[in-house]
């Protein structure tokens, strides 16, 4: 069986979101503020396996490889299609 | 061939660029450098010391330094870092040994959003046993290159940092946002450090400075 999860992950708060402000910038600019944006990162993984195992597997790649627990966090979930 | 002082290895990853100024650096210094490829093993019993050259290691892809920091040469060199070697991560170097653990803290998108290439000056906080050793002079000026160069690390870390001397560098001005304007820091045992600035392009006069001559 394939599963299909996504990992997202942001920067943790107390991190200077560069990419976030120079959005909030431009929409400051462009006459449709926001109060905030940060920027994160979405990815997708495809698993063969049970279910269980495969997401056990997810949070383990999100947790060791994916994220940087210094700077970053991250939410694992199942997703029902790819894409 | 010609007797020299010993073997240092100058790990290479894909994306790595600043490895053949380093390998160079090494061989003026009349050490024998020699390449270490990122998908083998290596027994680096009759290493005198390990490089991890600047660049774009796997175009930076996910965070910089990420994906080197778990490529397979890195058992070996955290192998050789456990035993005591001495390593030295330059620019993307240090931004790998800070991914694998080997260094605390990590380096982040500059805070003013921009990729910086300048020169700095620096000062020595606190002494490394291995590289720029003999440093005497006031004020160390090297050249920066990078876009995630901001030292970063949690407030509790930073702290233990501080504490532990482990602050090698500092910037005189402080160029991209650097926590405690930190440049460079090292580990525990000060046997692994990493810099964000390039010694390899300060060796020679005609290169601009020649404080970069010291670490080796």
């Amino acid at each position: 069986m394939k599963n299909y999860f996504g990992v997202k992950i942001m920067p943790r708060e107390v991190i200077l979101d560069t990419q976030g402000r120079a959005i909030e910038q431009t929409l400051r600019l462009n006459k449709i503020p926001v109060d905030a944006c940060r920027v994160g990162k979405f990815i997708e993984l495809e698993i063969e396996g049970s279910e269980t195992d495969a997401f056990a597997r997810a949070t383990e790649i999100a947790k060791s490889v994916l994220h940087n627990p210094l700077i970053e966090t991250f939410e694992v979930s199942k997703l029902l299609v790819s894409r | 061939m010609k007797k020299t002082a010993g073997k240092i290895g100058v790990v290479r990853f894909p994306g790595s660029n600043c490895d053949q100024d380093v390998y160079q650096f090494v061989a003026e210094k009349n050490y024998t450098p020699e390449y270490l490829w990122h998908l083998d093993h290596f027994d680096l019993k009759d290493y005198l010391a390990l490089l991890l050259p600047g660049g774009f290691s796997y175009g930076d892809y996910l965070r910089s330094g990420a994906l080197s920091a778990r490529s397979p040469v890195m058992n070996s060199v955290r192998e050789f870092a456990n035993r005591g070697g001495p390593i030295l991560g330059i620019c993307n170097g240090f931004q790998v040994l800070a991914e694998s653990g080997l260094l605390p803290g990590a380096l982040v998108k500059n805070a003013r959003l921009r990729f910086i290439d300048d020169w700095v000056n620096l000062k020595v906080e606190n002494a490394n046993p291995f590289w720029a050793k003999n440093w005497t002079g006031d004020k160390m000026y090297l050249p920066i290159a990078h876009g995630d160069g901001r030292y970063y690390a949690p407030a509790d870390d930073l702290k233990k940092i501080e504490d532990g001397d482990q602050i090698w560098l500092r910037y005189v001005e402080n160029p991209n946002g650097s926590l405690l304007n930190i440049a460079g820091v090292m580990n525990q045992k000060k046997n692994v450090a990493g810099l964000m600035p390039h010694p390899e392009r300060a060796i020679f006069d005609w290169m601009g400075s020649v404080d970069g001559w010291s670490f080796l």
